[in-house]
């Protein structure tokens, strides 16, 4: 007779398959990436709109469908670039190569700017909730702030997380920050952003998947994706004497 | 003169949060917040205080604006202190969350403001004006004032919230205004009194010479046993 309320031991880790090579992870540190991931994680992101302030401004985000399509948009240029970056650093790459790469992909100031403060700001955050050497020289070597998604990949490496982890981070930050952004500044209903983002999930994580495939091969490979109009945009929007978020 | 003084019992890796003391060893200057609603007077109880302790304390200014350098060019142009002492923090519509939910953005700047004009005795981070429940993250401050002032209701203190309550010195603002507004002073100090037990509350106006000495004396109070 079977029960709903099973009292057994745990099983004893499932030995790996004849061959060497791993089986499927059963959702190993499932739970530390939804800490990492969660828009709570006190890291700096809710002052940046990722280009959102800028798009509202200029009337090109109006409702649910202009969030969608801005979203995507981001998330095949700067949000395949930064997961590509966040990859590469879980998968232990030097941290000095990957930040070069991240400036060499940013050509907007403001950008750098607003990237390496939130750089510094989630080491600070994720020195206390995952104390490792990787961090600490990573904040030794980088006082100022290294780009975020470099410190995301270094993160989730001392977080026990996988390069395809950092990477889903990566895209989620991407499109997450300007929804919320976009609930705040047009005042749209909570339930469509929250829709335009669960659309797009299948999406985020193909474009996870190729971030993470690229950063396989080495920091010369990874994707070099870019949005123009946000470079733009995040130039002037710095410039603005009244806003309500930094980027 | 400055009341930090190095200690080289800790060489331990830069601070992640509250701790007292500053990557090199030397304790890091005394932090506290000032809340309240929009206009009760925060900026000018921050004004008035840089003024009072500047000649014998080494003071920086943290302010959060809730859309503009407003707060920070407020102080700038009163020229209560010099620019490179005085920081603004953007805070992406969301005042509380930058002093509660997420600090990480004030706690860069304080600890800039160390770096660039330090040693500082005192830093002083103003949120932006917000509701009746903002209240300041131990992380990021050692002692919160929250300012409210009789001409926003005399209701406010017996309907208390988070910084009422909780908040290490209650100001009520604008006494001055009391007869002009139907606001029962006696009333307010009751209320308050009742409903934050042993915490001081300071009945005060600003604009008048001296109005803002007794929030100045509280805060030596602080200072002092943050150096003891």
């Amino acid at each position: 007779m079977t029960s709903l309320a099973t009292t057994t031991a745990p099983a004893a880790p499932r030995p790996a398959p004849a061959g060497g090579r791993p089986g499927p992870r059963p959702a190993a540190g499932r739970a530390a990436l939804l800490v990492l991931a969660d828009g709570r994680f006190p890291a700096g992101g809710h002052a940046h709109s990722g280009g959102m302030e800028a798009a509202v401004a200029a009337g090109r985000v109006r409702d649910a469908a202009g969030l969608a399509a801005f979203c995507r948009g981001r998330l095949h240029t700067a949000g395949l670039t930064a997961a590509g970056l966040a990859a590469a650093a879980a998968h232990g790459h030097d941290p000095a190569v990957l930040d070069a790469a991240a400036d060499a992909r940013t050509p907007s100031p403001a950008l750098r700017t607003a990237a390496r403060r939130l750089g510094r700001q989630l080491l600070r955050a994720a020195r206390a909730a995952w104390p490792a050497p990787e961090l600490d020289a990573l904040a030794a070597a980088f006082p100022r702030g290294a780009h975020q998604p470099v410190v995301l990949g270094t993160t989730a490496r001392a977080a026990g997380l996988g390069p395809e982890d950092a990477a889903h981070c990566a895209v989620y930050e991407a499109v997450s920050g300007p929804a919320t952004a976009a609930v705040r500044l047009l005042g749209l209903d909570p339930f469509q952003a929250s829709a335009v983002l669960a659309r797009l999930a299948p999406e985020l994580d193909e474009v996870a998947a190729r971030a993470a495939a690229a950063a396989r091969q080495g920091p010369e490979a990874l994707p070099a994706a870019s949005a123009p109009l946000l470079d733009i945009t995040a130039e002037d929007h710095a410039s603005w004497p009244v806003r309500l978020f930094a980027s | 003169m400055h009341l930090t003084h190095p200690h080289d019992d800790h060489h331990g890796p830069a601070a992640v949060g509250a701790d007292a003391r500053r990557p090199d060893g030397t304790r890091r200057a005394l932090r506290i917040g000032l809340g309240g609603p929009v206009g009760s007077g925060k900026t000018a109880t921050v004004a008035a205080l840089c003024a009072t302790l500047r000649d014998t304390l080494s003071l920086a200014v943290v302010t959060n604006d809730i859309y503009t350098r407003e707060d920070a060019e407020f102080l700038l142009r009163h020229a209560v202190l010099p620019p490179e002492r005085i920081q603004a923090v953007e805070t992406g519509a969301c005042p509380h969350t930058a002093i509660r939910d997420d600090i990480s953005a004030n706690l860069e700047a304080v600890e800039d403001l160390e770096d660039a004009v330090g040693p500082l005795d005192l830093v002083l981070v103003e949120s932006g004006g917000d509701n009746l429940t903002a209240t300041f993250s131990k992380g990021l401050v050692d002692a919160q004032i929250f300012v409210i002032d009789v001409a926003g209701g005399d209701d406010i203190p017996r309907k208390g919230g988070p910084g009422v309550t909780t908040a290490d010195l209650l100001v009520v603002n604008k006494t001055d205004l009391a007869p002009h507004v139907g606001s029962d002073l006696a009333r307010m100090e009751r209320d308050a009194k009742e409903q934050r037990g042993d915490l001081p509350v300071l009945l005060t106006s600003l604009k008048e010479a001296g109005g803002v000495d007794p929030v100045a004396a509280w805060v030596r109070a602080q200072l002092a046993a943050w150096n003891t």
